[in-house]
């Protein structure tokens, strides 16, 4: 642990004041075991009380700080300045409207992630008792039950940028999450919404959306087995 | 300032678990709108991980019985029995109904739910250790937050996502409005309601090291406690005893009920000596305690000597991955350790407020010792004291506390306004809100709000977290006074209105402010060691004087006003605490 002097380069837009976003760099000292979240808190806090962020938990649960650090979608809660470097550029997350700074709006995101059905639809009823689960099955799933929704996937994927009507990784991801759910029984209600124009085939396996997650979700994978399950009939 | 007006049968306050499952039971059945500062998954439901308790005896014998006679002596008979009894029994209902509500439990070779152990949970009455907590690896909040969340969706409940309520306006006795401020433009919200449920969750930002979001700010206590409701129980607040050191980040209970041991600087597994019984899965009140006594004693590791380690490095390695791989993943990111092969370096963390909002058991607020019923005025969930946890809560009873008492609270409420109609409310009651706003935003006083909260932080974090005297508990109140008087000179940079976080920041400083001098005087008050509450001066449980809960009134002067009220007891005689 030791202190280490950081330029932050944060991309600001007020939009009270400014015509267009622009650059403004600071220089703060923190630990060098300090987290992105740490640097920006310091910025706002002894700096600049302007400079407006999302953030909760700050380890990397609530999703709410994603954010593009040197060029890449992450959580700024989930990196440390020591593992990005001295000179650390942070801008908002691309292909949702900025509101403020790094503060875009999400009820694009949101409303994508709820045309997908995200929540268990199971019409038996299965009186007083748990339904059963074997725990291969409960393993099927597992992966795409740990989304939480902050939008690194999809504000990565250059094909959201360009298409803003495609539902994006993560609405896959939580679609997934209960079409490989032996519980429920609405999967093929799924996969005709995302057979549709704005479903899974405009996805081009890039892997942006994998590489960006910070939950290290298989998301690429989850992607093409919605495609298969589509394609053969098969969940 | 724009000032927008809505009419509603009832508003919930809050969008974790329990204004969630709030929320689902008032559906279809009135008109209700969740204002939540937060989007609903950010809220910090979403990072409890161990597990929640329920008697299924999926796994091995088990009765709700004995679950709740370890609520009552875990939190150290300050638990009010009838309530604890109404949670344990209806912590099986719960659980199979968030099953049903599609919740992704861990499944035993047969398909049902598993269960593990955890701390102070025991099979007929102390015995030794149950496998009572239902789980979902070591994310189980997050996975019941995105359920309860999914659920809403189904429902079409109306959210107003990043409203923060600032104030509650009450006439002819009960509930008439609240008043909200949108972060997205800086307008005010008022909201004519019959009826509010707060569920605003805990406070712990207002100690250095915390396992709590910095969003925990004791908002909705905060604005009940300057509008006359008193906060109970409040010197009764839990610090965790594995929170990654220095940054307080929580590593669940559940690494010691996979196996985990705690070991001081001689590698000793020192809670042998503390808990003979239950050993590493004593409460939490006890190992935070004990882990303080070897620092103290000299058995602290590292540069200060001030932490301790916890050592999964003998659980096989697939377990570890199974069972806790987002703990691990966080003693990687933030320590650069591997936990399977390295020792971690821990610290209590502050963790959960047992007090708060005074409720009965279906969640209405009762604001006097005679437990007088505010109509129209709902709290369920960590910001509210039912009291179940009494000075010291179990491991996995939060997430069973929110649910529970979620649901009887929005079950209660939708009745309730069934039954009446809206009061009249006064006209201007933003007033007092944008006046404060305003005097905020003009402020050139020049102090800095994060060099009060810092400095807050750090005085509550010395002298009224773990352990406490007469002499430290008189300091902290004279710095909570002399920083409440710069809180007056507080001055923002961000004079605008949009997502000015600058300006919620120093009104969130208020209100941990205000709470943190509730708990203090409540501590110093309090001449005996309960549960989370230790006096070093008075280190005894003294059940002839203090067997009864704490009120903190806010006076019109602003003075702190204690009045008590008594425990509720039931067939658990109180008896010495030990495992």
């Amino acid at each position: 642990m030791a202190l280490v002097d950081v330029e932050l380069k944060i991309k600001r837009y007020i939009p009270e004041q400014d015509t267009k976003p622009h650059w403004e760099t600071y220089e703060v000292r923190v630990e060098d075991t300090d987290r992105v979240v740490d640097a920006l808190h310091e910025v706002k806090w002894h700096h600049d009380g302007t400079l407006s962020f999302r953030r909760s938990c700050v380890h990397g649960v609530c999703g709410s700080d994603a954010m593009v650090i040197n060029g890449s979608n992450a959580l700024a809660c989930v990196l440390l300045v020591k593992d990005v470097g001295t000179t650390i550029t942070v801008e908002p997350i691309r292909g949702l409207p900025v509101i403020k700074d790094l503060v875009v709006d999400m009820e694009p995101f949101f409303d994508q992630y709820k045309s997908v059905l995200p929540y268990m639809i199971n019409s038996t009823d299965p009186g007083y008792e748990e339904r059963k689960q074997s725990p291969e099955d409960r393993e099927r799933f597992d992966d795409t039950t740990k989304c939480i929704l902050c939008a690194a996937c999809t504000t990565s994927c250059p094909i959201y940028w360009g298409n803003e009507s495609y539902v994006g990784p993560a609405a896959i991801v939580n679609a997934h999450r209960f079409i490989f759910d032996s519980r429920d029984e609405a999967g093929p209600d799924r996969l005709d919404i995302l057979n549709q124009r704005s479903g899974v085939w405009r996805c081009r396996t890039a892997f942006s959306c994998t590489e960006a997650c910070p939950r290290d979700i298989k998301i690429t994978q989850a992607i093409q087995e919605v495609k298969r399950a589509i394609l053969y009939n098969r969940i | 300032m724009k000032i927008h007006r809505h009419s509603y049968d009832a508003v919930v306050v809050g969008a974790g678990g329990a204004g969630l499952r709030a929320a689902i039971e008032t559906a279809g059945r009135c008109r209700v709108a969740v204002l939540t500062k937060l989007y609903p998954t950010r809220s910090h439901t979403g990072a409890a991980q161990g597990g929640m308790c329920a008697a299924l005896a999926n796994v091995e014998e088990d009765s709700w019985e004995w679950h709740a006679f370890d609520t009552v002596k875990g939190g150290d008979y300050l638990v009010d029995q009838p309530a604890a009894e109404i949670m344990c029994r209806e912590a099986i209902d719960a659980v199979i109904e968030l099953e049903h509500f599609g919740m992704p439990f861990n499944r035993t070779p047969e398909g049902r739910i598993d269960q593990r152990r955890f701390g102070g949970h025991t099979r007929n009455h102390g015995e030794g250790p149950v496998r009572r907590a239902c789980y979902a690896a070591d994310r189980t909040g997050h996975m019941i937050l995105q359920t309860l969340y999914q659920q809403c969706l189904a429902r079409d409940v109306n959210f107003f996502n990043e409203f923060q309520v600032l104030d509650i306006a009450f006439a002819e006795g009960r509930v008439a409005g609240l008043v909200a401020y949108e972060l997205a433009t800086g307008d005010l919200h008022v909201f004519h309601t019959k009826a509010a449920l707060f569920a605003t969750g805990g406070y712990g930002r207002m100690f250095k090291v915390s396992s709590n979001a910095v969003t925990l700010t004791g908002d909705g206590p905060g604005v009940l406690y300057r509008r006359g409701i008193p906060m109970e129980d409040m010197e009764f607040f839990q610090f965790h005893p594995t929170g990654i050191y220095k940054l307080g980040i929580l590593l669940s209970e559940a690494a010691r009920g996979e196996g985990g041991i705690l070991r001081n600087s001689e590698g000793e597994r020192f809670m042998e000596r503390y808990a003979p019984t239950v050993k590493d899965l004593a409460p939490r009140d006890m190992v935070s305690r004990a882990m303080l006594t070897e620092v103290r004693e000299g058995r602290g590791i590292g540069e200060n000597k001030d932490y301790l380690h916890l050592d999964l490095t003998h659980l096989p390695p697939e377990q570890i991955d199974a069972k806790l791989p987002d703990i691990t993943d966080f003693v990687r990111t933030y320590m650069g350790l591997e936990p399977k092969t390295e020792l971690i370096p821990i610290q209590p963390t502050a963790h959960y407020a047992m007090g708060g909002i005074p409720t009965n058991i279906n969640a209405e607020v009762v604001i006097d010792s005679d437990n007088t019923v505010l109509p129209g005025l709902y709290a369920a969930g960590e910001c509210a004291c039912v009291s179940v946890h009494g000075a010291n809560r179990l491991g996995t009873n939060s997430l069973l506390d929110i649910v529970v008492f979620g649901r009887r609270g929005g079950a209660a409420m939708a009745a309730y306004v069934n039954e009446v109609s809206h009061a009249d409310m006064a006209k201007g009651v933003e007033d007092e809100t944008r006046g404060s706003i305003e005097r905020l935003r003009v402020g050139a006083g020049g102090e800095n709000v994060a060099d009060i909260r810092s400095r807050l932080q750090e005085e509550m974090m010395e002298k009224a977290s773990v352990f406490r005297t007469d002499e430290s508990l008189r300091s902290v109140l004279d710095t909570v006074h002399s920083l409440r008087d710069r809180y007056q000179q507080a001055s923002i940079q961000d004079k605008g209105e949009i997502f000015n976080y600058d300006l919620t920041e120093a009104i969130e400083l208020g209100f941990l402010i205000d709470l943190a001098e509730s708990l203090v005087v409540s501590a110093l008050a309090r001449t005996e060691s309960r549960g989370a509450h230790f006096r070093d001066d008075h280190p005894t449980r003294d059940d002839a004087n203090w067997m009864r809960h704490s009120l903190a009134f806010r006076t019109d002067t602003g003075a702190v006003r204690l009045d008590y009220k008594p425990v509720v007891g039931g067939k658990y005689e109180p008896m010495e605490r030990k495992y």
